[in-house]
């Protein structure tokens, strides 16, 4: 079988960074394969210069034989790649028509070829399994469907090559499912994928073959019929992740209780009459698909958010309001969840970052002046004791990774020692490695008596950590399940919003 | 040919960029002295002879860059925090103003405690002209941008009023101008036989003053990262609209200063043409520097040598003086692309 696509020496630079090292890579037509490897590991890089935005420094790109010139988006498109990203790249107020055929009619075109268009967008949903309503406009849309879009307008374009970038990343479970028994049927009908990953399992179940990326490098290939997850992930680490475990613990007093507690924005209510009691001692997972009120909820505990209508308890006594200060004097800590925007102003310095939540503390100024070696201290204390790699107290914090802007933002509220703990998707595109860190001192808060309430879409997170879990959905929390009754499909179902109680359709 | 974020930008390159912006926009502007038919380097010669090359020369340029440095402080402290102060020339008036009507002797005010009276009042006349669009902004949402560009006019005008009517001088032989300060009330020299006065000492303060209040206090780091990045400020509790306010306030003082001083320290009274563009010339200053409040004073003598040399270029070569304000500009858009070249890098 000849490949559709080879990809030969494929380098690429950034400053001193190599982000691709001489990555040789094949595919074959009607196969799925799965690009596996960490945040920066060079996966999203090496899509990128297939697909013509970024320019390799050596290396070429066949595809079907003939050599793609390099930086030129419109060739690839030409050549039969389609790309589909994962931050959809749809125009909300279009018709799902209008998104799909936009940019392939001339402008100077004397009239709109629409009937045409219609008849071949609705053959091409039929023959690939992906129904949507051509005139309904995409805001109207389900994240699920809104990908189905995506998928029609790369197919629309004649797309024999299909790249997805992380595509389950914003799907429950059975969207995931349903996905991939659509793609493993494309792939039956001659087209040829690849789909970027970092989750183990569905890389293992739905691809013919897997590629591992790690520090640039390709690191392994493997029949994935066969491959083990643990060795996949050791692969992509380059070592052993040892997770914590959870020991089970006595629930202490109840430290946070919501009962009836209503947010509306803008005549839309993001939260509909939530109630949940956190206590000490355990983490209480909320885990939903994304834009289903986590965002509301965590913003009431970071001190932004229009105030509430309902009950609020704070240490056992009625608030009523939340706001930062008075939230910080009770000792809670909150982790947002987009740590470039709302966790650290990146271009200040580590230092001041390390000291902004609270830079009226006597410890940081005094009479209105910083108390600037203080603070540089402080900062060198968290570097070390937070394990914050390849930075000083006066880096600029932009240039933190990922994970070290995490341990910079989670170990800052640690050291305070809170006595709850408010995280919205800690561990959001981190590495495994830096996941298991901050798994680790969660747990460990936990265990120091700290109550967490954590909001997180990632399945396994909410496993691995909560000792009782509510669904989020459409603004509402479910009744708390304890964890040990929870289970991934009755999870994904009231996260569908359908009831995880009623017997499941076969 | 693509652009490609820096890592990290070398020191060496923050303090080239705006020597490489300068020496791009004389270039760039030799190219119109060549059409107005006179010979480079001889007019340039003039132009930094004229400005930098004699103790009057010196003098003239500092006493001229005094009003910059204060505009220019005051729109980097302003664009530090993204607060579009635009305003600048009509709170120098305002500034200059209230020392014109405070400053006449009629109000009985003690005389030793006039001049620092005075500057007080023109801080607070230019801080208070800029109360209205900050607070439009903040409870609103109303774009500073028209409302302190727009407010410009209103305070021409308003300057206008007031001394072609009540403030008129009745011994300026029907000039419209302002009854003049009493002695009592102006800035005293810094060098005899020289126009250079204590406001130059005052703004070089300043500066120094701003850049301490930058790096060493709360107000300042929580200035920075309302500038720098608003919702992470706002989510570690910085009050966001108080800052916002403040540096508002902090800025329009400074623009009023600067009238405030020209006016104690240079003219003695207030006509419409009392600023040639202090305003506008502040922000370049400021975009200059890099908003950097030390650079500032450097960006305004740059800017000061340019206007106070052009005329003697123009005299003795027949350049029209305009050239003055197409180099300054012209350095305001090549700095703004050498910025960009600091934070970027250009690749094939």
């Amino acid at each position: 079988m000849s490949p559709v696509l080879e990809l030969t020496g494929i380098t690429k630079r950034f400053g001193t960074l190599l982000a691709n090292d001489g990555i040789d890579l094949t595919l074959g037509q009607g196969e799925v394969l799965a690009l596996l490897g960490e945040n920066g590991a060079g996966k999203t890089t090496l899509m990128s210069i297939l697909f013509g935005h970024y320019v390799a420094d050596a290396g070429t790109v066949r595809a079907f034989g003939q050599v793609l010139p390099p930086g030129d988006p419109k060739a690839a498109i030409a050549a039969g790649i389609g790309m589909v990203h994962q931050h959809f790249t749809l125009a909300s107020n279009l018709s799902v028509l209008d998104n799909v055929t936009i940019g392939t009619e001339k402008l100077t075109a004397w009239r709109s070829r629409r009937g045409a268009a219609r008849r071949r967008l609705v053959e091409l949903a039929e023959r690939f399994g992906l129904p949507v309503d051509p005139d309904r406009r995409i805001g109207e849309l389900s994240v699920g469907e809104r990908q189905r879009v995506e998928i029609l307008k790369s197919l629309y374009r004649d797309a024999r090559i299909l790249i997805l970038d992380e595509p389950t990343a914003v799907l429950t479970p059975q969207e995931s499912e349903r996905l991939f028994s659509t793609l493993r049927g494309m792939a039956s009908q001659g087209l040829s994928l690849i789909f970027i990953s970092h989750k183990l399992h569905e890389v293992v179940a739905h691809a013919d073959r897997v590629a591992v990326l790690r520090g640039g490098k390709l690191v392994a290939e493997r029949p994935a019929a066969g491959a083990s997850r643990a060795e996949l992930a050791e692969l992509m680490v380059g070592r052993r992740v040892v997770h914590a475990s959870r020991v089970p613990l006595e629930p202490g007093q109840s430290l946070l209780r919501l009962d009836k507690v209503r947010v509306e924005a803008g005549g839309r209510r993001l939260l509909d009459d939530i109630a949940l009691d956190l206590r000490e001692r355990e983490v209480l997972g909320i885990v939903g698909v994304a834009g289903n009120g986590q965002d509301a909820l965590s913003r009431l505990f970071a001190g932004t958010a229009p105030q509430p209508a309902g009950r609020i308890e704070l240490l056992g006594r009625p608030v009523a309001r939340l706001d930062h200060a008075g939230l910080t004097a009770a000792g809670l800590a909150h982790i947002p969840e987009d740590r470039h925007h709302e966790g650290v102003v990146g271009d200040l310095s580590l230092y001041e970052n390390a000291v902004l939540e609270r830079i009226r503390d006597r410890r940081f100024s005094r009479l209105g002046l910083l108390r600037r070696q203080a603070a540089l201290d402080h900062a060198a204390g968290l570097i070390r004791t937070f394990d914050i790699r390849g930075a000083e107290p006066t880096t600029r914090t932009r240039l933190l990774s990922g994970g070290n802007m995490q341990k910079l933002i989670l170990g800052r509220n640690l050291v305070e020692q809170p006595r709850l703990i408010v995280a919205s998707q800690p561990t959001r595109g981190l590495d495994e490695g830096a996941v298991a860190e901050i798994h680790r001192r969660l747990l460990e808060a936990r265990g120091n008596g700290a109550g967490v309430l954590l909001i997180s879409e990632d399945l396994d997170e909410i496993f691995r950590l909560a000792d009782r879990v509510q669904v989020i959905f459409k603004g509402r929390l479910s009744a708390p399940l304890p964890i040990e009754a929870a289970s991934e499909a009755r999870l994904g179902l009231m996260m569908a919003g359908e009831d995880g109680d009623a017997p499941r359709a076969a | 040919m693509r652009l490609e974020r820096r890592e990290r930008t070398p020191r060496l390159l923050l303090v080239a960029a705006p020597l490489a912006a300068i020496a791009t926009a004389l270039v760039l502007c030799s190219l119109l002295i060549g059409l107005a038919g006179a010979p480079v380097l001889a007019a340039y010669a003039t132009l930094f002879q004229e400005a930098l090359g004699s103790r009057l020369g010196i003098t003239e340029t500092l006493t001229r860059a005094t009003p910059l440095i204060l505009t220019g402080l005051a729109a980097a402290v302003a664009f530090r925090a993204r607060f579009w102060n635009i305003g600048l020339e009509g709170q120098f008036y305002l500034g200059a103003i209230a020392v014109a009507a405070l400053g006449s002797g009629e109000w009985g005010l003690p005389p030793a405690l006039l001049v620092p009276l005075l500057l007080l009042a023109g801080a607070l006349a230019g801080a208070l002209f800029l109360l209205g669009p900050a607070l439009l902004k903040l409870r609103l949402g109303v774009d500073e941008v028209v409302t302190t560009l727009l407010l410009n006019f209103v305070a021409i005008l308003l300057v206008s009023l007031l001394i072609e009517g009540p403030m008129k001088d009745p011994l300026a032989f029907g000039w419209p101008q302002s009854v003049p300060v009493t002695e009592a009330g102006l800035l005293p020299q810094l060098l005899a036989r020289t126009r250079l006065h204590l406001g130059f000492a005052l703004a070089l303060l300043a500066a120094l003053a701003i850049a301490f209040l930058n790096a060493r206090t709360v107000f300042g780091l929580s200035a920075r990262a309302v500038g720098l990045g608003t919702p992470a400020a706002r989510h570690a509790g910085i009050p966001v609209g108080r800052v916002l306010l403040l540096t508002a306030m902090l800025s329009g003082a400074l623009a009023g200063l600067a009238g405030a001083v020209e006016v104690t320290g240079l003219k003695g009274y207030v006509t419409t043409d009392l600023s040639p563009g202090f305003g506008t010339a502040g922000v370049i200053v400021a975009m200059l520097a890099s908003l950097n409040p030390l650079g500032v004073v450097p960006a305004a003598i740059f800017v000061a040598a340019v206007f106070v040399g052009a005329d003697a270029m123009a005299r003795a070569h027949g350049v029209p003086s305009f050239i003055a304000d197409v180099i300054v500009a012209t350095a305001l858009l090549t700095m703004l692309v050498a910025l960009f070249l600091t934070e970027y890098r250009v690749r094939r």
